[in-house]
C-alpha cells in the first residue's frame, strides 16, 4: 500500500513536470517574441515595402501565394476527400490513397519545396511565386483530404438513405446533405491547412524566394514574409534582425488568430 | 386494381453472403391497406422492407431474383422494380414508394427546406407552388400548427416526434402511391407514437402502407394484414385478424402470444 502510494505520487510530480517544462518553453517563445516583436514594431513597417524598410510587400505576397495555394488545394482537397469516403468502392486503392496521405502530411516540407524547384524553377531557371503557391498547394492537400474524409465519416448512413429514400441523385445527396452536416469540420480543416502554410518557409526557399519589391508578377521573383524573416535573421545589422523580430511578431499573431478561430468554431459547434 | 405491389418468388441475398437472406417469399400488397410484417430480429423484414424501393442499392454486389411488381397508373400494368438499373429510373421508383426510417433523419437545413427539397429535385421550381405543397404535406403530417411559425428554424431543433412527423412530411409532399414504415416509432415516446399510428390511419385513405415493427399491439392496431417472418421465410400472411386470432402455422402461434421473439 505504501509503495503504491509512493510510486503514484512519483508519477504524479513526474508528469507535472513535464508539462510545467512544455509549457515553459512554449511561454518563453512567445514571451520573447512579444517582448522584441513589441519593442521593434512600428506602424511604418505595415505601409513600407523590404526595400524601405517595411513588410507590406512581404505580407500581400505571403498572402497572395497562399491564396492561389488554396484556389488550387481547397478543391482538389476536398474532391480528394469526398472521393475517397463516398464513391470509392475499391477498398484496396482507397486506403492505399489514404495511406499516401497520411505519409504526406508528415512529409518534410523542404522535400516538397525541392521537388517543386527541380518541377518548376529549375526548367525555367527563375524563382517564380507560381512555383511557391504549388508548393504551398502541396503541403495543404494531405490536410484537407483527411478531415473531409474523417468529417465525411463522421455524418450517419442513415442520412444518406433518406436523401436517396426521396429521390435524390449521389452527387445531389453529397453535396445538399452530407456536405453541408459535415460542413463546420470541413471548414475547420480548410482553416488549418491554411493556417499551416501561412507560415511555412522550407517549400518557398527554393521555389518563390523573396523579393524587396510589391508585384503581383507570379512569374518573377515573389515576396513572401518567410522567406524574408529567415534572411533577415541571418543579416549582420541590427535594423534587419528588429525587423525580422517584428514580422515573426505578426506572422505569429496571423497564424493564432486563425487556428483559434478554427478552435472556436469547432467548440461552438459542439456546444450546438 | 386490387394490389399495389407484387412480391413473387423473391430472393435477396447480401453481398458477399453464401445464403440467401429472403427465400422465396410471395406477398400481395393491397392498395390503400396497412400491411405489417412482423418478426423477431434478423428474420429479414427490414431486408425485405427496403428491396421494395431498391434502396439496398446504395451499397454495391446484392443480388435479387424473383419479381417485385410495382402497379403503374398511366400504363395501367404491374412492372418489376427489379429490372431497373438507371438512376433517373431508380429516383423515379423512390419517389412513388416512399420511406420512413426508425431514427427519425431531418436534413441540416430548415423545416421548410427540408420538405420542399424533395419537391425541388422532382423539378418542382414556381415558390408559391412549393409553398403550397409544403403546406399540404406538412397538415398532412399533422405538423403544420406546430411548426407554421418556425418554417425558417433548422428541421434538427425539433423533438423526436416532430422530427418523425417532418420526415413524413417529406416523403408524403412527393405524393408516393406507397409508403415503406422501418419501426417508425422504436425510438419515440408513447405520446409520439400515437400521433404517428393515428396519422398512418389517415395517410392510408390516400397511399397504400408496409410497416415493419417489432411491437404486435401496433400491428393489431394499425394494420390490416400481417405477415410473419421467421428466417428468412415469410411463414404467414393473412388478415391482421386471422394472424393473431387463427393462426395456422404453430411458429406464428408461439410468436404472436409471445412465447418467443
Amino acid at each position: 500500500m505504501q509503495n503504491r502510494l509512493k510510486i503514484n505520487k512519483i508519477i504524479l510530480f513526474l508528469s507535472t513536470a513535464a508539462a510545467v517544462i512544455g509549457i515553459l518553453f512554449l511561454l518563453w517563445i512567445l514571451l520573447t517574441l512579444i517582448v522584441k516583436g513589441v519593442s521593434t514594431i512600428h506602424w511604418s513597417i505595415l505601409t513600407e515595402d523590404l526595400i524601405n524598410g517595411g513588410i507590406r510587400n512581404l505580407l500581400i505576397g505571403q498572402f497572395v501565394m497562399a491564396g492561389v495555394a488554396s484556389v488550387i488545394g481547397i478543391p482538389v482537397g476536398l474532391m480528394a476527400g469526398v472521393y475517397l469516403r463516398e464513391y470509392g468502392r475499391n477498398m484496396k486503392l482507397v486506403n492505399f490513397i489514404r495511406n499516401l496521405s497520411d505519409v504526406m502530411m508528415s512529409a518534410p516540407s523542404i522535400v516538397i519545396g525541392v521537388f517543386v524547384f527541380a518541377l518548376m524553377v529549375a526548367p525555367v531557371n527563375s524563382f517564380n511565386g507560381w512555383a511557391g503557391s504549388v508548393a504551398l498547394s502541396i503541403m495543404m492537400l494531405p490536410i484537407i483530404i483527411s478531415t473531409t474524409d474523417s468529417m465525411l465519416s463522421l455524418v450517419p448512413n442513415e442520412l444518406r438513405e433518406a436523401g436517396m429514400a426521396i429521390g435524390g441523385s449521389k452527387h445531389r445527396i453529397i453535396l445538399d446533405i452530407v456536405m453541408k452536416s459535415a460542413k463546420v469540420g470541413i471548414t475547420t480543416g480548410v482553416l488549418l491547412a491554411f493556417a499551416r502554410i501561412i507560415g511555412e518557409t522550407a517549400p518557398l526557399i527554393f521555389t518563390s524566394a523573396n523579393s524587396a519589391f510589391l508585384t503581383f508578377n507570379l512569374n518573377d521573383q515573389f515576396p513572401s514574409l518567410t522567406v524574408a524573416i529567415y534572411n533577415l535573421a541571418n543579416y549582420p545589422d541590427e535594423a534587419s534582425r528588429n525587423l525580422a523580430w517584428s514580422a515573426s511578431f505578426v506572422l505569429t499573431v496571423i497564424v493564432l488568430s486563425i487556428n483559434l478561430t478554427g478552435r472556436f468554431l469547432t467548440t461552438h459547434k459542439k456546444r450546438n | 386494381m386490387e394490389t399495389i405491389l407484387e412480391i413473387k418468388n423473391f430472393n435477396f441475398t447480401y453481398a458477399g453472403a453464401l445464403e440467401p437472406s429472403l427465400k422465396h417469399i410471395d406477398l400481395p400488397i393491397h392498395t390503400n391497406k396497412v400491411t405489417a410484417l412482423i418478426g423477431p430480429s434478423g428474420c429479414g423484414k427490414s431486408t425485405l422492407l427496403r428491396a421494395m424501393n431498391r434502396i439496398h442499392d446504395i451499397y454495391p454486389g446484392h443480388t435479387y431474383e424473383g419479381q417485385i411488381l410495382l402497379w403503374d397508373q398511366e400504363a395501367q400494368k404491374h412492372n418489376n422494380i427489379l429490372y431497373l438499373e438507371k438512376e433517373d429510373d431508380m429516383i423515379a421508383l423512390r419517389q412513388k414508394v416512399g420511406m420512413i426510417f426508425q431514427k427519425p433523419t431531418p436534413f441540416p437545413m430548415s423545416i421548410f427546406d427540408n420538405v420542399a427539397y424533395g419537391l425541388r429535385l422532382s423539378g418542382v421550381k414556381n415558390h408559391s407552388e412549393l409553398r403550397d405543397r409544403v403546406e399540404v404535406a406538412l397538415r398532412g403530417a399533422a405538423l403544420w400548427e406546430e411548426v407554421r411559425d418556425r418554417l425558417k428554424e433548422n428541421g434538427m431543433g425539433l423533438s423526436g416526434g416532430q422530427q418523425q412527423r417532418l420526415c413524413i412530411a417529406r416523403a408524403v409532399a412527393l405524393k408516393p402511391s406507397i409508403l415503406l414504415f422501418d419501426e417508425p416509432t422504436s425510438a419515440l415516446d408513447p405520446k409520439s407514437t400515437r400521433a404517428i399510428e393515428e396519422l398512418i390511419e389517415e395517410l392510408k385513405q390516400e397511399i397504400s402502407i408496409v410497416i415493419v415493427t417489432h411491437n404486435m399491439q401496433q400491428a393489431v392496431r394499425i394494420s390490416d394484414y400481417t405477415g410473419f417472418m421467421y428466417l428468412g421465410d415469410l411463414v404467414e400472411y393473412d388478415t391482421t385478424e386471422n394472424v393473431f386470432n387463427l393462426p395456422k402455422n404453430e411458429l406464428t402461434k408461439d410468436y404472436v402470444m409471445g412465447r418467443f421473439g
